[in-house]
Protein backbone atom coordinates (compact mmCIF):
# COMPACT_ATOMS: atom_id res chain seq x y z
CA UNK A 1 0.00 0.00 0.00
CA UNK A 2 1.95 2.65 1.09
CA UNK A 3 2.06 6.37 0.52
CA UNK A 4 4.15 9.25 -0.36
CA UNK A 5 5.70 10.66 2.02
CA UNK A 6 4.55 14.40 1.11
CA UNK A 7 1.15 13.52 1.92
CA UNK A 8 2.05 13.64 5.26
CA UNK A 9 3.79 17.21 4.92
CA UNK A 10 2.23 19.65 8.33
CA UNK A 11 0.34 16.07 9.33
CA UNK A 12 -0.07 15.27 13.06
CA UNK A 13 0.85 11.51 13.38
CA UNK A 14 0.29 8.67 15.44
CA UNK A 15 2.70 5.62 15.16
CA UNK A 16 1.09 2.53 15.86
CA UNK A 17 2.99 -0.27 15.06
CA UNK A 18 3.41 -4.00 15.94
CA UNK A 19 7.23 -3.80 15.25
CA UNK A 20 10.07 -1.72 16.27
CA UNK A 21 11.39 -1.54 13.32
CA UNK A 22 8.40 -0.20 11.37
CA UNK A 23 8.46 2.66 14.00
CA UNK A 24 12.03 4.12 13.99
CA UNK A 25 11.45 3.84 10.04
CA UNK A 26 8.52 5.90 10.48
CA UNK A 27 10.18 8.31 12.94
CA UNK A 28 13.23 8.68 10.45
CA UNK A 29 11.43 9.38 7.85
CA UNK A 30 8.40 11.93 9.07
CA UNK A 31 11.19 13.72 10.96
CA UNK A 32 11.57 17.45 9.20
CA UNK A 33 7.89 16.13 7.08
CA UNK A 34 4.99 16.04 9.74
CA UNK A 35 3.74 18.70 12.49
CA UNK A 36 4.11 16.01 15.31
CA UNK A 37 4.35 12.32 15.70
CA UNK A 38 3.22 10.63 18.84
CA UNK A 39 4.67 7.39 19.24
CA UNK A 40 2.52 4.82 20.70
CA UNK A 41 4.18 2.72 23.31
CA UNK A 42 3.67 -1.63 22.81
CA UNK A 43 1.29 -1.45 26.02
CA UNK A 44 -0.71 1.40 25.66
CA UNK A 45 -4.37 0.33 26.37
CA UNK A 46 -7.13 1.23 23.86
CA UNK A 47 -8.52 4.10 25.80
CA UNK A 48 -5.21 5.88 26.22
CA UNK A 49 -4.99 5.93 22.19
CA UNK A 50 -8.36 7.37 22.44
CA UNK A 51 -7.44 10.42 24.96
CA UNK A 52 -4.25 10.48 23.04
CA UNK A 53 -6.10 10.96 19.62
CA UNK A 54 -7.93 13.54 21.05
CA UNK A 55 -5.47 15.79 23.12
CA UNK A 56 -2.46 15.66 20.33
CA UNK A 57 -5.10 16.46 17.62
CA UNK A 58 -4.01 13.31 15.48
CA UNK A 59 -5.58 13.45 12.07
CA UNK A 60 -3.03 10.46 10.17
CA UNK A 61 -2.36 6.77 12.06
CA UNK A 62 1.13 5.66 10.31
CA UNK A 63 0.79 1.80 11.07
CA UNK A 64 2.07 -1.32 9.85
CA UNK A 65 -1.30 -2.79 10.57
CA UNK A 66 -0.39 -3.40 14.24
CA UNK A 67 0.39 -2.00 17.50
CA UNK A 68 -2.27 -0.66 20.18
CA UNK A 69 -4.17 2.00 17.53
CA UNK A 70 -5.60 -1.73 16.20
CA UNK A 71 -9.34 -1.85 16.30
CA UNK A 72 -9.36 1.46 18.50
CA UNK A 73 -12.09 3.63 17.01
CA UNK A 74 -11.01 6.78 15.20
CA UNK A 75 -11.60 9.27 12.48
CA UNK A 76 -8.63 9.94 11.27
CA UNK A 77 -6.75 8.62 8.30
CA UNK A 78 -5.22 5.53 8.31
CA UNK A 79 -1.68 5.24 6.60
CA UNK A 80 -0.64 1.40 6.26
CA UNK A 81 3.22 1.12 5.37
CA UNK A 82 5.05 -1.72 5.05
CA UNK A 83 9.19 -0.98 5.44
CA UNK A 84 8.92 2.32 4.45
CA UNK A 85 6.93 4.94 3.03
CA UNK A 86 7.07 5.88 -0.94
CA UNK A 87 10.21 8.01 -1.23
CA UNK A 88 9.53 11.60 -2.77
CA UNK A 89 11.07 12.94 -5.83
CA UNK A 90 14.14 14.17 -5.42
CA UNK A 91 15.14 15.22 -1.50
CA UNK A 92 12.52 16.11 0.32
CA UNK A 93 12.32 19.47 2.52
CA UNK A 94 12.71 18.68 5.84
CA UNK A 95 12.90 22.35 7.16
CA UNK A 96 9.21 21.48 9.81
CA UNK A 97 10.39 21.81 13.32
CA UNK A 98 8.94 18.54 14.13
CA UNK A 99 7.46 17.67 17.70
CA UNK A 100 8.39 14.09 18.97
CA UNK A 101 5.60 13.06 21.78
CA UNK A 102 6.57 10.39 23.91
CA UNK A 103 3.90 8.90 26.44
CA UNK A 104 5.36 9.71 29.95
CA UNK A 105 5.48 6.55 31.76
CA UNK A 106 3.35 5.40 35.20
CA UNK A 107 0.11 7.86 33.79
CA UNK A 108 -3.24 7.51 35.66
CA UNK A 109 -6.20 8.51 33.89
CA UNK A 110 -5.41 10.25 30.69
CA UNK A 111 -1.80 10.01 29.55
CA UNK A 112 0.68 12.91 29.18
CA UNK A 113 2.63 13.21 26.55
CA UNK A 114 5.92 15.21 26.82
CA UNK A 115 6.56 17.16 23.88
CA UNK A 116 10.22 17.58 22.34
CA UNK A 117 12.08 17.57 19.12
CA UNK A 118 14.69 15.88 17.62
CA UNK A 119 17.33 18.66 19.09
CA UNK A 120 16.21 18.05 22.49
CA UNK A 121 16.45 14.76 22.13
CA UNK A 122 19.69 14.18 21.24
CA UNK A 123 21.03 17.91 22.53
CA UNK A 124 24.46 17.75 22.89
CA UNK A 125 25.53 14.93 24.86
CA UNK A 126 28.76 16.12 26.04
CA UNK A 127 28.94 13.40 28.58
CA UNK A 128 32.09 12.20 27.78
CA UNK A 129 30.94 8.97 26.80
CA UNK A 130 34.06 7.70 24.11
CA UNK A 131 32.42 5.99 21.51
CA UNK A 132 34.92 4.35 19.44
CA UNK A 133 34.62 3.67 15.11
CA UNK A 134 31.64 1.55 14.85
CA UNK A 135 29.85 1.25 17.46
CA UNK A 136 27.20 -1.27 17.95
CA UNK A 137 24.26 -0.32 20.16
CA UNK A 138 21.56 -2.15 21.90
CA UNK A 139 18.80 -1.85 24.55
CA UNK A 140 16.71 -4.26 26.47
CA UNK A 141 14.53 -0.94 26.39
CA UNK A 142 11.60 -0.93 23.61
CA UNK A 143 12.72 1.31 21.49
CA UNK A 144 8.62 3.38 21.53
CA UNK A 145 9.54 4.17 25.33
CA UNK A 146 12.35 7.04 26.17
CA UNK A 147 15.28 4.97 26.72
CA UNK A 148 15.20 2.95 23.57
CA UNK A 149 14.77 5.66 22.17
CA UNK A 150 17.75 7.72 23.67
CA UNK A 151 20.05 4.71 22.04
CA UNK A 152 18.21 4.41 18.53
CA UNK A 153 19.20 8.14 17.92
CA UNK A 154 22.28 7.37 19.68
CA UNK A 155 23.34 5.56 16.75
CA UNK A 156 21.51 7.03 13.99
CA UNK A 157 22.58 10.45 15.05
CA UNK A 158 26.72 9.16 16.35
CA UNK A 159 26.70 5.99 13.21
CA UNK A 160 27.28 2.42 14.01
CA UNK A 161 24.36 0.16 14.20
CA UNK A 162 21.84 -1.10 16.53
CA UNK A 163 20.33 -4.83 17.79
CA UNK A 164 16.64 -4.74 18.58
CA UNK A 165 15.53 -6.73 21.77
CA UNK A 166 12.15 -8.24 21.35
CA UNK A 167 9.38 -8.86 23.99
CA UNK A 168 9.08 -12.13 24.78
CA UNK A 169 12.33 -13.41 23.42
CA UNK A 170 14.42 -15.59 26.50
CA UNK A 171 17.18 -13.11 27.88
CA UNK A 172 19.54 -16.06 27.00
CA UNK A 173 18.37 -16.00 22.93
CA UNK A 174 18.83 -12.30 23.13
CA UNK A 175 22.38 -12.08 24.93
CA UNK A 176 23.77 -15.07 22.44
CA UNK A 177 22.16 -12.51 19.20
CA UNK A 178 23.95 -9.48 21.23
CA UNK A 179 27.28 -11.51 21.41
CA UNK A 180 27.62 -12.61 17.85
CA UNK A 181 26.46 -9.30 16.50
CA UNK A 182 29.52 -7.67 18.66
CA UNK A 183 27.51 -5.24 20.92
CA UNK A 184 29.89 -2.69 22.55
CA UNK A 185 27.13 -0.39 24.27
CA UNK A 186 24.53 -1.46 25.93
CA UNK A 187 20.96 -0.06 28.09
CA UNK A 188 18.71 -1.28 30.65
CA UNK A 189 17.07 -0.77 33.82
CA UNK A 190 18.44 -2.17 36.75
CA UNK A 191 15.64 -5.01 36.50
CA UNK A 192 16.80 -6.11 33.02
CA UNK A 193 20.26 -6.42 34.29
CA UNK A 194 19.17 -8.40 37.12
CA UNK A 195 17.99 -10.58 34.70
CA UNK A 196 21.00 -10.80 32.75
CA UNK A 197 22.60 -12.07 35.76
CA UNK A 198 20.45 -14.55 36.52
CA UNK A 199 20.68 -16.13 33.38
CA UNK A 200 23.88 -17.34 33.50
CA UNK A 201 24.47 -16.13 29.78
CA UNK A 202 25.94 -13.11 30.83
CA UNK A 203 29.40 -14.14 28.85
CA UNK A 204 27.32 -14.38 25.61
CA UNK A 205 28.43 -11.02 25.04
CA UNK A 206 31.18 -8.62 25.91
CA UNK A 207 30.31 -4.93 25.86
CA UNK A 208 32.38 -2.03 26.52
CA UNK A 209 29.63 0.00 28.16
CA UNK A 210 27.09 -0.74 30.42
CA UNK A 211 24.58 1.85 31.14
CA UNK A 212 21.35 1.30 33.66
CA UNK A 213 18.86 3.83 33.92
CA UNK A 214 15.28 4.67 34.32
CA UNK A 215 15.07 3.05 38.45
CA UNK A 216 17.11 3.42 41.11
CA UNK A 217 20.46 1.33 41.12
CA UNK A 218 21.46 -0.10 43.85
CA UNK A 219 25.29 -1.35 44.68
CA UNK A 220 25.06 -4.95 44.64
CA UNK A 221 23.88 -4.30 40.72
CA UNK A 222 26.68 -2.27 40.33
CA UNK A 223 29.34 -4.28 41.86
CA UNK A 224 27.69 -7.72 40.00
CA UNK A 225 27.57 -6.13 36.23
CA UNK A 226 31.31 -4.83 36.81
CA UNK A 227 32.76 -8.67 37.80
CA UNK A 228 30.72 -9.49 34.81
CA UNK A 229 31.75 -7.49 32.67
CA UNK A 230 35.44 -6.42 33.69
CA UNK A 231 36.25 -4.94 30.44
CA UNK A 232 33.20 -2.58 30.30
CA UNK A 233 32.79 1.02 32.12
CA UNK A 234 29.50 0.87 34.04
CA UNK A 235 27.52 3.78 34.43
CA UNK A 236 24.33 4.85 35.34
CA UNK A 237 22.55 7.59 34.06
CA UNK A 238 19.46 9.91 36.03
CA UNK A 239 16.84 10.39 33.13
CA UNK A 240 13.12 11.27 32.93
CA UNK A 241 10.74 11.26 29.75
CA UNK A 242 9.89 15.09 30.37
CA UNK A 243 13.36 16.15 32.05
CA UNK A 244 15.53 13.72 29.36
CA UNK A 245 19.18 12.63 30.06
CA UNK A 246 20.62 14.34 32.80
CA UNK A 247 23.86 12.63 33.84
CA UNK A 248 25.10 9.43 34.40
CA UNK A 249 27.32 8.14 36.80
CA UNK A 250 30.39 6.35 36.35
CA UNK A 251 32.12 5.75 39.35
CA UNK A 252 31.23 2.05 40.26
CA UNK A 253 28.95 3.68 43.23
CA UNK A 254 25.62 4.14 43.94
CA UNK A 255 23.76 7.56 44.03
CA UNK A 256 25.75 10.27 42.72
CA UNK A 257 28.30 12.77 44.00
CA UNK A 258 27.06 16.03 45.89
CA UNK A 259 29.67 17.60 43.95
CA UNK A 260 27.64 17.84 40.88
CA UNK A 261 25.11 19.51 42.31
CA UNK A 262 25.22 22.87 40.21
CA UNK A 263 26.75 23.00 36.75
CA UNK A 264 27.26 19.63 34.86
CA UNK A 265 29.41 20.88 31.89
CA UNK A 266 27.91 23.43 29.74
CA UNK A 267 24.37 22.10 29.73
CA UNK A 268 23.05 20.94 32.20
CA UNK A 269 21.80 21.84 35.81
CA UNK A 270 20.68 19.84 39.00
CA UNK A 271 19.68 20.74 42.15
CA UNK A 272 18.02 19.54 44.95
CA UNK A 273 14.94 21.39 46.21
CA UNK A 274 12.42 20.45 48.88
CA UNK A 275 14.29 17.48 48.83
CA UNK A 276 13.61 15.85 45.23
CA UNK A 277 16.13 16.67 42.20
CA UNK A 278 15.90 19.37 40.14
CA UNK A 279 17.05 19.32 36.29
CA UNK A 280 17.65 22.06 33.80
CA UNK A 281 19.14 21.44 30.40
CA UNK A 282 18.20 21.65 27.06
CA UNK A 283 17.03 18.08 26.49
CA UNK A 284 13.97 18.73 28.67
CA UNK A 285 10.95 18.57 26.51
CA UNK A 286 9.54 21.75 25.72
CA UNK A 287 6.24 21.04 27.19
CA UNK A 288 3.89 18.18 28.73
CA UNK A 289 0.12 17.58 27.16
CA UNK A 290 -2.13 17.21 29.74
CA UNK A 291 -0.48 18.00 32.55
CA UNK A 292 -3.30 19.90 34.03
CA UNK A 293 -2.38 23.34 32.74
CA UNK A 294 0.72 22.99 35.55
CA UNK A 295 4.50 24.30 34.15
CA UNK A 296 6.57 21.27 33.31
CA UNK A 297 9.33 23.87 34.54
CA UNK A 298 9.70 26.72 37.07
CA UNK A 299 10.60 30.55 36.66
CA UNK A 300 14.31 29.29 36.11
CA UNK A 301 13.80 26.58 33.80
CA UNK A 302 14.18 23.64 36.66
CA UNK A 303 11.98 20.55 36.27
CA UNK A 304 11.24 18.95 39.05
CA UNK A 305 11.87 15.15 38.60
CA UNK A 306 9.97 13.99 41.65
CA UNK A 307 12.52 11.85 42.63
CA UNK A 308 13.61 12.46 46.45
CA UNK A 309 17.31 12.16 47.24
CA UNK A 310 19.05 11.93 50.78
CA UNK A 311 22.44 13.33 51.31
CA UNK A 312 24.63 10.54 53.33
CA UNK A 313 28.11 11.88 53.47
CA UNK A 314 29.35 13.24 50.21
CA UNK A 315 26.81 11.23 47.97
CA UNK A 316 23.04 12.16 47.36
CA UNK A 317 21.35 8.75 47.21
CA UNK A 318 18.03 7.91 45.65
CA UNK A 319 15.13 7.53 48.44
CA UNK A 320 11.71 7.12 46.94
CA UNK A 321 9.22 9.34 45.16
CA UNK A 322 7.76 12.34 45.80
CA UNK A 323 4.06 10.95 45.02
CA UNK A 324 4.90 8.18 46.21
CA UNK A 325 5.10 6.11 42.49
CA UNK A 326 6.17 2.63 42.94
CA UNK A 327 8.41 1.43 40.11
CA UNK A 328 8.15 -1.99 39.53
CA UNK A 329 10.75 -3.43 37.51
CA UNK A 330 10.81 0.33 35.38
CA UNK A 331 7.19 0.11 35.24
CA UNK A 332 5.36 2.87 37.05
CA UNK A 333 3.04 2.14 39.08
CA UNK A 334 -0.11 4.82 40.98
CA UNK A 335 -1.18 3.48 44.59
CA UNK A 336 -4.43 5.24 43.79
CA UNK A 337 -4.81 3.41 40.84
CA UNK A 338 -5.01 0.63 42.84
CA UNK A 339 -6.41 1.48 45.91
CA UNK A 340 -9.52 2.69 43.77
CA UNK A 341 -10.02 -0.83 42.64
CA UNK A 342 -9.36 -2.34 46.08
CA UNK A 343 -11.96 0.12 47.46
CA UNK A 344 -14.81 -0.49 45.22
CA UNK A 345 -14.74 -3.89 48.04
CA UNK A 346 -17.77 -3.12 50.17
CA UNK A 347 -16.35 -4.66 53.26
CA UNK A 348 -13.19 -1.91 52.89
CA UNK A 349 -13.40 1.28 54.39
CA UNK A 350 -10.24 2.74 53.10
CA UNK A 351 -6.46 1.01 52.01
CA UNK A 352 -3.36 2.64 51.15
CA UNK A 353 -0.80 1.29 48.56
CA UNK A 354 3.01 1.76 49.11
CA UNK A 355 6.34 0.21 47.39
CA UNK A 356 8.26 -2.17 49.25
CA UNK A 357 12.15 -2.88 48.02
CA UNK A 358 12.64 -5.85 46.07
CA UNK A 359 16.07 -6.80 45.12
CA UNK A 360 14.68 -8.39 41.97
CA UNK A 361 12.44 -5.61 40.35
CA UNK A 362 13.63 -2.63 42.36
CA UNK A 363 10.29 -2.34 43.98
CA UNK A 364 6.85 -4.27 44.66
CA UNK A 365 3.21 -3.47 45.34
CA UNK A 366 1.94 -3.51 48.80
CA UNK A 367 -1.59 -2.68 50.42
CA UNK A 368 -2.79 -1.80 53.74
CA UNK A 369 -6.41 -2.04 54.02
CA UNK A 370 -8.79 -0.86 56.99
CA UNK A 371 -12.27 -3.04 57.22
CA UNK A 372 -15.38 -1.13 57.54
CA UNK A 373 -17.20 -1.78 61.29
CA UNK A 374 -20.00 -3.07 59.57
CA UNK A 375 -18.03 -5.58 57.55
CA UNK A 376 -16.18 -6.49 60.59
CA UNK A 377 -19.22 -6.78 62.80
CA UNK A 378 -20.47 -9.57 60.43
CA UNK A 379 -17.71 -11.89 61.61
CA UNK A 380 -16.30 -12.46 57.97
CA UNK A 381 -12.47 -13.62 57.75
CA UNK A 382 -9.79 -10.93 56.34
CA UNK A 383 -8.84 -14.13 54.52
CA UNK A 384 -12.10 -14.60 52.28
CA UNK A 385 -12.09 -10.96 52.37
CA UNK A 386 -8.03 -10.09 50.69
CA UNK A 387 -9.11 -13.30 48.35
CA UNK A 388 -12.03 -11.01 47.56
CA UNK A 389 -10.15 -8.00 46.89
CA UNK A 390 -7.27 -10.32 45.05
CA UNK A 391 -9.97 -11.21 42.50
CA UNK A 392 -10.93 -7.81 42.16
CA UNK A 393 -7.03 -6.52 41.21
CA UNK A 394 -6.75 -9.67 38.81
CA UNK A 395 -9.51 -8.20 37.65
CA UNK A 396 -8.73 -5.14 36.33
CA UNK A 397 -4.80 -4.27 37.12
CA UNK A 398 -2.51 -5.43 35.44
CA UNK A 399 -0.23 -8.07 37.00
CA UNK A 400 2.59 -5.73 38.39
CA UNK A 401 0.04 -3.65 39.83
CA UNK A 402 -1.75 -6.15 42.13
CA UNK A 403 -0.65 -6.11 45.48
CA UNK A 404 2.22 -8.57 46.71
CA UNK A 405 0.37 -8.53 50.23
CA UNK A 406 -2.79 -7.26 51.65
CA UNK A 407 -2.75 -6.53 55.94
CA UNK A 408 -5.36 -5.61 57.59
CA UNK A 409 -4.61 -2.43 59.60
CA UNK A 410 -6.68 -0.57 62.33
CA UNK A 411 -6.66 2.82 60.58
CA UNK A 412 -4.52 4.94 58.19
CA UNK A 413 -2.82 8.68 59.57
CA UNK A 414 -5.08 11.48 57.35
CA UNK A 415 -3.04 14.43 57.28
CA UNK A 416 -4.35 17.97 58.04
CA UNK A 417 -4.16 18.16 53.97
CA UNK A 418 -7.25 16.01 53.87
CA UNK A 419 -5.06 13.90 52.03
CA UNK A 420 -3.74 10.01 52.77
CA UNK A 421 -0.25 10.16 54.55
CA UNK A 422 2.26 8.38 52.04
CA UNK A 423 5.81 7.22 52.92
CA UNK A 424 8.47 7.66 50.16
CA UNK A 425 7.92 3.96 48.09
CA UNK B 1 9.51 -28.05 57.50
CA UNK B 2 13.21 -27.54 56.13
CA UNK B 3 13.98 -23.76 54.48
CA UNK B 4 14.20 -26.30 50.95
CA UNK B 5 10.59 -27.25 51.25
CA UNK B 6 9.00 -24.20 52.29
CA UNK B 7 10.99 -22.12 49.30
CA UNK B 8 9.42 -25.34 46.86
CA UNK B 9 6.24 -24.59 48.58
CA UNK B 10 6.11 -20.88 47.97
CA UNK B 11 7.53 -21.22 44.35
CA UNK B 12 4.72 -23.74 43.28
CA UNK B 13 1.86 -21.79 45.15
CA UNK B 14 3.25 -18.22 43.17
CA UNK B 15 3.06 -19.98 39.91
CA UNK B 16 -0.37 -21.30 40.56
CA UNK B 17 -1.73 -17.57 41.59
CA UNK B 18 -0.01 -16.34 39.02
CA UNK B 19 -1.34 -18.46 36.15
CA UNK B 20 2.72 -19.76 35.38
CA UNK B 21 3.28 -23.48 33.74
CA UNK B 22 6.09 -24.57 35.95
CA UNK B 23 9.18 -26.61 34.45
CA UNK B 24 9.80 -29.87 36.96
CA UNK B 25 11.84 -28.16 39.82
CA UNK B 26 15.01 -29.71 40.03
CA UNK B 27 18.68 -28.17 41.90
CA UNK B 28 19.92 -27.77 37.59
CA UNK B 29 16.89 -25.85 36.72
CA UNK B 30 17.75 -22.59 35.72
CA UNK B 31 15.73 -19.81 37.71
CA UNK B 32 14.98 -17.82 34.09
CA UNK B 33 13.72 -20.91 32.74
CA UNK B 34 11.18 -22.21 35.43
CA UNK B 35 8.48 -20.91 33.80
CA UNK B 36 8.28 -17.76 36.90
CA UNK B 37 9.15 -14.03 35.75
CA UNK B 38 11.15 -11.38 37.60
CA UNK B 39 7.29 -10.47 38.97
CA UNK B 40 7.19 -13.79 40.25
CA UNK B 41 10.77 -14.33 41.51
CA UNK B 42 9.77 -10.90 43.42
CA UNK B 43 6.95 -11.85 45.06
CA UNK B 44 8.56 -15.14 46.09
CA UNK B 45 11.26 -13.41 47.69
CA UNK B 46 9.51 -10.64 49.57
CA UNK B 47 7.33 -14.06 50.64
CA UNK B 48 10.07 -15.98 51.95
CA UNK B 49 11.41 -12.52 53.83
CA UNK B 50 8.13 -12.51 55.71
CA UNK B 51 8.32 -16.58 56.53
CA UNK B 52 11.26 -17.07 56.86
CA UNK B 53 12.65 -13.29 57.91
CA UNK B 54 15.62 -13.90 55.25
CA UNK B 55 16.16 -11.69 52.51
CA UNK B 56 19.63 -12.76 50.98
CA UNK B 57 19.62 -11.07 47.98
CA UNK B 58 19.31 -7.57 49.69
CA UNK B 59 22.47 -8.44 52.07
CA UNK B 60 25.17 -6.18 51.57
CA UNK B 61 27.44 -9.00 51.17
CA UNK B 62 25.38 -10.61 48.57
CA UNK B 63 28.45 -11.62 46.01
CA UNK B 64 26.55 -12.83 42.93
CA UNK B 65 22.97 -13.74 41.93
CA UNK B 66 21.64 -16.90 41.94
CA UNK B 67 21.44 -18.58 38.42
CA UNK B 68 19.80 -21.90 39.29
CA UNK B 69 17.12 -22.90 41.75
CA UNK B 70 19.41 -24.56 43.46
CA UNK B 71 21.56 -21.71 43.75
CA UNK B 72 18.65 -19.99 45.43
CA UNK B 73 17.74 -22.33 47.81
CA UNK B 74 21.42 -22.54 49.00
CA UNK B 75 21.52 -18.46 49.22
CA UNK B 76 18.84 -18.71 51.37
CA UNK B 77 20.21 -22.03 53.71
CA UNK B 78 23.63 -20.15 53.71
CA UNK B 79 21.26 -16.87 55.49
CA UNK B 80 19.86 -18.91 58.12
CA UNK B 81 22.90 -20.95 59.23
Amino acid sequence: MGAPLEALRGRSVMISTERQLTAALALCELDGIARRMLLCTPDMSPTHVSSAITDAEIDTIVTDGGGPAKNVAHDTSLIFVGDRLKPCEGTPDRSVDTEWLLLTSGTTGRPKLAVHTLASLVGPLNDGLVVQDAPVWSTFYDIRRYGGLQILLRAFVGGGSMVLSSAGEPVADFLSRAGANRVTHISGTPSHWRRTLMSAATSRMNPRYVRLSGEACDQAILDNLRQAYPDANVAHAFASTEAGVAFDVRDGQAGFPASLIGQIGKDVSIRVEDGSLRIRSSRVADRVIGNHGRALSDAEGYVDTGDIVELRGDRYYFAGRREGVINVGGLKVHPETIEAVINQHPAVHMSRVSGRSSPITGAIAVAEVVINPSAAACGVSFAAIRNEILGLCRGRLAPHEIPVTIREISSLEIAASGKLVRRHA
Amino acid sequence: MSIRSIILERVTMIAEQQGKQLAPLTDELPLLNSGLDSLCIAIVVANLDDELGLDPLSSDDQSAFPVTLGDFIRLYEDAAA
